[in-house]
């Protein structure tokens, strides 16, 4: 266990990431700097964790997505129509608590939805879920009616603006649900048998896994992380954007997660790294916005970053890299 | 017979892979008007000989020949040019484009540069109907039968080359009449003029259509002659390099009791697919299924392990009555299963050596009670033990392991009924 604690500190993406930081702190020397402020605490770190939320909570349930050789288009789309559910029922004067569980429920329907299509239809995830991704908006604006739908309600505003224990409440959220989901995949055999769908779904149910089922809560689990992502959007702007809320934010998901290690031809996967991946991505966003640089740099570092990550996990790059491996094994 | 009349001809191929010799000094020679089969075991160097005919591979050493001319396969475009056409097993076309476009991908005729669809679909009736098919050039060509596509890709092949056509298992998928049909068009090429290498495992076809057989054996030429005067025995003897015993009895004797019965399919049967049988199956047997290909074998393996799910008859286990529709139905009973395409069904190629041997065992346990890695490792420990995997480490992936070390990993831990307390 201590182990592979000490490989994941080592890993790639964390060495990216202190890249990153690294980086920003040149550009920026006040980077590091952090201050504790109305009972909360302050600085640029902060804030990449508060602003890196929404998408790391996205790419932990896409990391299951795409471990099965699957892709989650719809994510940014069911974000908007859980705000809009959230929103529209604390304004119609339903208590907050049954608002934010309704829009749960609302984001685990389209995950499930999604599920279905891909499970039992049958149909190539991709365009499985770019359904979703296109109706999701039409649903969100049809239940805000076209209007943003803007709401005072306390604990809607708590959950995207406040904080616990001095961390921003968003930032909390997806730790813990990181670590939960983490602990569920890896206690269990669910990991083993999600990473197995997606290298050969054939042989996966010939050695007795149901893989069916296991779509079903892969893409069930991303709709619902996608609706906690969209609460606390929601509840960060205090409205409902049908329009703009998640607008784009499934291709951040889907590069934090192959930043995090995982392909997308399936196979191995790891939610605390996909998680890395959005801090990465987060981290660049703000180290360009703090350091003076116009923000429409970010565009191009990111594309730069895409780059580099195909690079990396390239047929070329892999043949170059694993010698040592095969080596070892043709001297058998 | 002189030399010179060979429309293609092999002098004295070798070929080595690594410090393995597949081919070693073959002779082959291939006359004009000749149906002439290609046969061995698996690893006798069929392919090999075909690759090197085809310009798919260069021979180590030894010649080409076309029309007597030494030449230099570079590749099988390359070979088209000196008129060799090849069909493989698997229809090597694009299902999703037309009759047309499949026969003339690649020489499209033109008109001021663009492709010319109607001429082309116009040449492909024109040449379909030589091949006694009657269908719109225009339909798509994964909407017909196998044995249909595989009639286009000869008429390609033939059409493209003209001289030679090199047919490498082109009966695997086909029914009885269906061969039929091939064999028509195979003697009618013949009365062309065009030569045929025609590989197959069908021994009754060789005798139904070939004129000429060669026959190789561990990368050897065993012997080339014609099969006027030659009987299936002398065939087979040549190719296994000893006698076999061809009677109606059996040869085998009930060497000991059965035990009690474990297995008891009734009827067991899938519509289309396979007809119902009855297999009874007792401890400490081994029941071999045999049958040539396309006869069911694998699909009643299918159905058995619940990989396909029967819809007729009834199965009992240590005599009580079963429902084995999935594979976890069947693991839960103590199955397992090996599939006939290891990389297709079996193996996990991008997870390690240890999750692939105690997956299944996982499965069975399903989602809760995760096995933990010094369990796994334990598990895996034995299992590479007992059956000889030879792996730098149980954490590598599998796909970095030879194909044999591969295998016996397919015989995980799953499929022996492995108690875990």
């Amino acid at each position: 266990m201590m182990r592979r604690v000490v490989s994941t500190l080592a890993s790639p993406q964390l060495l990216a990431l202190a890249g990153v930081l690294l980086i920003n702190w040149f550009l920026f020397p006040p980077f590091f700097r952090i201050t504790w402020q109305d009972g909360r605490l302050f600085g640029s770190l902060i804030d990449v964790l508060n602003r890196g939320a929404p998408v790391a909570i996205l790419a932990i349930g896409m990391a299951g997505v795409i471990a099965t050789k699957g892709v989650d288009l719809s994510v940014g789309a069911i974000m908007a129509v859980a705000g809009a559910v959230a929103a529209t029922m604390v304004v119609a004067g339903y208590p907050a608590p049954v608002a934010v569980i309704a829009a749960l429920a609302v984001g685990l329907v389209c995950g499930l939805w999604n599920g279905f299509l891909v499970a039992v239809l049958d149909i190539q995830p991709i365009i499985a879920t770019l359904v979703l991704m296109v109706a999701g908006r039409g649903i969100a604006q049809l239940i805000t009616e076209g209007f943003i739908v803007t709401f005072t309600d306390p604990l809607l505003i708590f959950i995207g603006t406040g904080s616990f224990l001095g961390l921003p409440m968003a930032a909390v959220i997806a730790l813990v649900l990181m670590i939960v989901v983490t602990m569920i995949i890896r206690r269990t055999a669910l990991g083993l048998f999600i990473e197995a769908v997606g290298v050969n779904r054939a042989a996966a149910s010939l050695a007795g896994i149901r893989s069916r089922m296991l779509l079903f809560l892969v893409y069930g689990l991303s709709g619902f992380c996608a609706a906690v992502a969209g609460i606390i959007v929601a509840g960060d702007i205090r409205g409902a954007d049908a329009n703009n809320a998640g607008l784009w934010l499934e291709l951040d998901a889907i590069l934090a997660v192959v930043i995090g290690g995982t392909s997308l031809l399936g196979g191995r996967f790891s939610v605390p790294l996909a998680v890395v991946g959005a801090i990465i991505i987060q981290a660049m966003n703000t180290g360009i916005l703090v350091s003076g640089f116009p923000p429409e740099f970010n565009l191009i570092v990111k594309a730069g970053l895409i780059f580099i990550v195909l690079i990396i996990q390239s047929p070329l790059a892999t043949r170059l890299v694993p010698v040592r491996l095969t080596k070892a094994e043709a001297r058998k | 017979m002189g030399e010179q009349s060979y429309a293609l001809e092999a002098r004295g191929i070798v070929k080595v892979f690594g410090n393995h010799v597949a081919l070693d000094n073959v002779n082959f020679g291939l006359l004009p008007g000749e149906v002439h089969a290609l046969l061995g075991e698996n690893g006798a160097g069929k392919s090999t000989l075909i690759k090197i005919l085809t310009g798919a591979y260069q021979p180590t050493g030894g010649q080409v020949l076309a029309d007597g001319v030494a030449v230099t396969l570079d590749n099988p475009q390359h070979a088209q040019k000196y008129g060799i056409g090849t069909v493989y097993q698997e229809v090597n076309l694009l299902p999703n484009r037309s009759v047309a476009e499949n026969l003339f991908l690649g020489h499209q005729p033109t008109r001021f540069g663009f492709v010319d669809r109607r001429k082309m679909e116009r040449d492909s009736r024109e040449v379909l109907r030589r091949y006694g098919l009657d269908l719109d050039p225009a339909s798509e060509l994964g909407a017909h039968s196998v044995a249909v596509q595989q009639i286009v890709a000869i008429a390609r092949a033939v059409e493209l080359s003209g001289k030679v056509l090199i047919l490498d298992e082109p009966t695997a998928s086909l029914d009885r009449n269906e061969v039929e049909r091939l064999f028509e068009i195979i003697r009618d090429l013949k009365a062309r003029g065009l030569a045929v290498v025609f590989i197959t495992h069908f021994l009754d076809q060789v005798f139904a259509i070939a004129d000429r057989v060669t026959i190789l054996r561990n990368g050897k030429l065993i012997e080339t002659r014609t099969l006027d005067g030659t009987t299936r025995t002398d065939v087979v003897r040549l190719m296994l390099g000893k006698d076999v015993a061809f009677s109606g009895a059996t040869g085998v004797e009930d060497a000991r009791p059965l035990g009690e019965v474990l297995l008891d399919f009734k009827n067991y049967g899938k519509k289309r697919s396979v007809h119902p049988f009855n297999l009874t199956i007792h401890k400490g047997e081994v029941v071999g299924v045999a049958g040539l290909l396309g006869s069911g074998r694998t699909e009643m393996a299918r159905i058995m392990f619940g990989a396909d799910s029967a819809d007729e008859g009834t199965v009992t286990v240590s005599g009580k009555p079963a429902n084995i529709s999935r594979p976890t139905d069947a693991i839960a009973k103590g199955f397992g299963f090996l599939p006939e395409d290891r990389k297709v069904e079996g193996i996990f190629g991008d997870l390690s050596v240890r999750e692939n041997i105690v997956i299944a065992l996982q499965g069975k346990l399903g989602w809760f009670s995760a096995l933990s890695r010094d369990e796994q490792l334990e598990i895996a420990g034995r299992f590479g033990e007992s059956m000889d995997i030879r792996a730098a480490s149980l954490d590598m992936p599998i796909k970095l392991l030879s194909g044999g070390n591969q295998q016996r990993q397919s015989c995980r831990a799953g499929s022996r009924p492995i108690r875990h307390s």
